[in-house]
């Protein structure tokens, strides 16, 4: 059985592919392709991120010497507050969704398309009227707020372009909104006939969490961030305790969105990496619906912890003590993931491959970053390291060491299908490798920085603290080498003469593997019938066509 | 009965709730005022869900979809509340 | 076209419907989500200023207020019976309700600027005048009723600019299933419900 071909004509000699599917500009700015408009993302998020990490170099560089020579104060708080917003806004939060999602979601439960092809193309085009605005707020003035926009500070003291940039965060959310609204609606009325819920891909189950936090999170930010420009603009006073306003309200509303936001770049990332583990381990994950429902549990949880940002903030204490508990739950979900890719991985067959490299650096780093996330949920623990480097290692570690490097693998995994080539995977080991190791490099240090005392956002620092963050500042470069070179064997293996991708690789199970690489126009030829579970190794059959 | 009528009647029933939370707001209630308002416009609001907007004919799934808002705004509101109702303990 | 290409990337036209619905109604939720900042805002400013929050609602034209409502309650009835109608396969009766419909939501506009012209008058407006309340918290109110008004008439607005389209084409007023009509209906009903609540948040905390 399992050496019989998957289809009865190969699907390369059926269909053009949607990459042949017309060269001209308009096939491409105008297109409702799910897999094109995917393709849009990635290069917009790669300049973000290029953004975005201009600005953590500036960073880095100028915190080699405890005096901050390279920026002025002023200079220093606009090159972190333009890194915060624009790697959270711009580059993580749409990073897996709007590419990886965009481009699998339909594939993976046998749709042709989103539900909404029209809308998400507008989406595409909502994100870049926003990241426009951003890059004017980068040239023109710069914003010094931070990425948190805390009032007072952004309603009344910051100077700079504080209402564009708020301006375009909230353009951003719509974009977001209609993403979300776009793939739950895409799971709940475009599956394949036979996918049933039980059947559903793992990364759709995360997609599908995270598109809640989309829909609900993202308005609660628009109108806060609303009323901080009715704020700054007209002094209505919200915000303004000498208005009768309340400053901790803005953090309340704030992180209602911006807690689950974390979730949002990281759930994400947990749907991609339990792909990678399964395929690499050829196995079925072990505890399908616990894995399923923690992604549901960590959105749901998600919302009710956002106080733990809050806990020296003069919060109610007894407020915090609940916060505290609810935030230790939310480890759990998080943790039964963990252990069920260990316990996939346990005594599997195992092909080591650059994905799986990046999804076993993902655990590493996810675990380090959900156990220091224990310790900040501590109430005890926090008062001592708040605002401090520990923070910022802590967050790094989910959401560079987490997402980042999910979103790598996952690219690494995928690329095959999306482009139909095959990259030189000695140097993506080599990546990997060089990520994992100037990732932590970079940031474990700051780790200690933190519980010594060292706060973020400063940078004019104590001389005695200058070695650990030099040694950060290289461990920096060497995390940078390591990202530029994926783009260097990724771009290469595009050129012509490049090596053709068969259409699974990876002998890995799931729909979108048994369509050609890369897939064509419509996804599959004719619609595609599920007959069996997910990830049902030894691979058989997993689909069973009729004749469209 | 006819879909008409039974929108009638549902427009006939938010306008006495109307009249009945306009009445309410005069007597002497106490602090048991807000709560009673609020819980007005609740029944006005499910009556408006209930007939105007079509869910009782809906399947689980857009019933799901239109109650979703409202249970996370009560996430907002009550851990919201937990902390400004609790700070006057601390002194 | 083909016929099957016709409702793409869906299979047939009830699957195509039930996705607008749906993808309606979530981004009803999104909105919902929208207010619930200023609600929240009125919470927290209703538990920390008590009885300087009833104070500045005392200010508000409660009769208008009310007479809004039952503006808006009616105009979602209209609504209502326009989809009623075109289900029914009555396009003109359809029309008709749907004009009702908006022009009572126009009607709720012109009540809403009436009000604010009056409270520009008493320099109850945000900057204009101050003198008569006591203490900033009271001010503050008054603020976050022009705000949450304000974003409310915004959306009153669309929603009469949306009745409006679908009064005015064909298509929608003949679709017996009602599906334009009836996601613009399902809008105009929310932009209701959030105003029910605005009402005792704002209007009916005043009432001592």
């Amino acid at each position: 059985m399992t050496d019989e071909p998957r289809f009865e004509h190969p699907p390369e000699e059926a269909a053009t592919s949607y990459l042949a599917d017309g060269y001209s500009l308009r096939s491409w700015f105008l297109t409702t392709d799910h897999k094109r408009i995917a393709l849009l993302y990635l290069v917009s998020i790669t300049f973000f991120f290029l953004v975005g990490a201009g600005a953590a170099a500036l960073i880095r560089l100028d915190l080699l010497t405890p005096q901050g020579d390279l920026l002025s104060n002023d200079g220093y708080n606009r090159a972190f507050s333009i890194h915060g917003i624009v790697m959270v806004w711009f580059f993580l939060i749409p990073a897996i969704p709007n590419v990886l999602g965009n481009f699998l979601v339909p594939i993976m439960i046998g749709a042709r398309d989103l539900a909404f092809p029209r809308l998400n193309l507008l989406s595409w085009y909502i994100y870049i009227l926003s990241g426009l605005l951003t890059l004017y707020v980068v040239v023109g003035g710069g914003v010094d707020t931070g990425w948190t926009f805390y009032t007072p500070l952004s309603s009344v003291y910051a100077n700079g372009a504080v209402v564009a940039t708020i301006v375009a965060v909230f353009i951003s959310g719509f974009s977001t909104i209609l993403t979300g609204l776009n793939f739950i609606v895409t799971i709940h009325k475009l599956r394949a006939p036979g996918m049933t819920w039980s059947r559903l891909p793992l990364f759709i189950w995360s997609h599908y969490a995270v598109s809640i936090i989309f829909v609900l999170a993202t308005p609660v930010l628009a109108i806060t961030l609303l009323l901080v420009a009715a704020e700054r603009l007209i002094g209505i006073g919200v915000f303004d305790p000498r208005l009768g306003g309340d400053p901790l309200l803005f953090q309340h509303l704030f992180w209602f969105y911006s807690h689950p936001a974390v979730y949002i770049m990281v759930l994400p990332a947990l749907g991609v990496v339990s792909e990678l583990i399964t395929a690499a381990a050829h196995k079925r994950i072990f505890g399908y619906w616990f894995v399923a429902f923690a992604s549901i549990a960590i959105a749901v949880i998600g919302f009710m912890v956002w106080g733990h940002h809050m806990f020296v903030s003069g919060q109610s204490v007894y407020a915090s003590a609940v916060f505290s508990f609810l935030s230790i739950a939310v480890a759990v979900p998080s943790a039964i993931k963990v252990y069920n890719w260990t316990v996939t991985l346990y005594k599997a067959d195992i092909a080591i491959d650059a994905p799986l490299l990046f999804a076993l650096g993902f655990i590493g780093l996810f675990v380090a970053g959900g156990l220091t996330g224990l310790m900040l949920a501590m109430l005890a623990i926090d008062v001592h390291v708040t605002d401090t480097y520990f923070v910022v290692a802590h967050f790094h570690y989910i959401m560079v060491g987490g997402s980042v490097t999910a979103f790598f693998g996952g690219l690494h995994f995928w690329w095959p299908k999306i482009t139909g080539r095959l990259y030189n995977e000695t140097l993506a080991r080599i990546a990997a490798i060089l990520i994992l190791i100037g990732f932590n490099i970079t940031f474990f240090p700051q780790f200690m920085l933190g519980y010594e005392g060292m706060p973020r956002r400063y940078h004019v620092y104590p001389p005695e603290f200058q070695v650990l963050h030099v040694i950060s500042s290289m461990g920096a470069a060497l995390l940078a080498i390591g990202y530029a070179m994926p783009a260097v064997y990724l771009i290469w293996s595009l050129l012509p003469g490049g090596r053709r991708a068969p259409a699974n690789p990876w002998g890995a199970s799931g729909l979108e593997w048994t369509t050609s690489s890369p897939p064509p126009q419509h996804n599959f030829i004719g619609q595609p019938v599920v007959v069996r579970q997910p990830y049902d190794y030894p691979l058989a059959h997993p689909v069973s066509r009729d004749d469209g | 009965m006819s879909g008409t009528v039974r929108l009638l009647l549902a427009w006939a029933a938010l306008m006495a709730l109307l009249a009945l939370t306009l009445g309410a707001a005069f007597l002497p209630l106490g602090p048991a005022k807000p709560w009673i308002a609020f819980a007005i416009a609740t029944a006005k609001a499910a009556l408006v869900l209930w007939f105007f907007m079509e869910m009782r004919s809906e399947r689980g799934l857009a019933r799901l979809a239109m109650l979703a808002g409202f249970v996370w705004l009560a996430i907002l509101f009550a851990l919201t509340a937990t902390d400004y109702l609790t700070r006057a303990w601390m002194t | 076209m083909a016929e099957e290409e016709r409702f793409a990337p869906f299979a047939d036209a009830a699957r195509a419907r039930d996705a607008d619905r749906l993808g309606m109604l979530i981004f009803l939720a999104s909105e919902i989500m929208l207010f619930g900042g200023i609600f929240a805002a009125a919470l927290a400013l209703r538990l920390e200023h008590g009885p300087d929050y009833a104070a500045a609602a005392g200010h508000l034209k409660l009769w208008l207020g009310t007479a809004n409502t039952a503006i808006l309650l009616t105009s979602s009835l209209m609504a209502a019976l326009a989809v009623e109608a075109a289900r029914a396969g009555a396009p003109r009766r359809a029309a008709r309700a749907l004009l009702a419909a908006l022009l009572l939501g126009c009607a709720f506009l012109a009540v809403k600027g009436v009000e604010y012209a009056g409270e520009y008058r008493e320099g109850l407006m945000p900057g204009t005048a101050t003198a008569h309340f006591d203490g900033p918290a009271q001010t503050l109110f008054m603020n976050l009723y022009f705000v949450g008004t304000g974003l409310h008439a915004v959306h009153v607005t669309i929603g009469i600019l949306l009745m409006a389209m679908a009064a005015l084409s064909q298509r929608a007023r003949q679709d017996r299933n009602a599906m334009l009509i009836g996601n613009v209906a399902l809008y105009w009903h929310l932009v209701d419900v959030v105003w029910l609540f605005l009402y005792p948040t704002l209007y009916l905390a005043g009432v001592r």
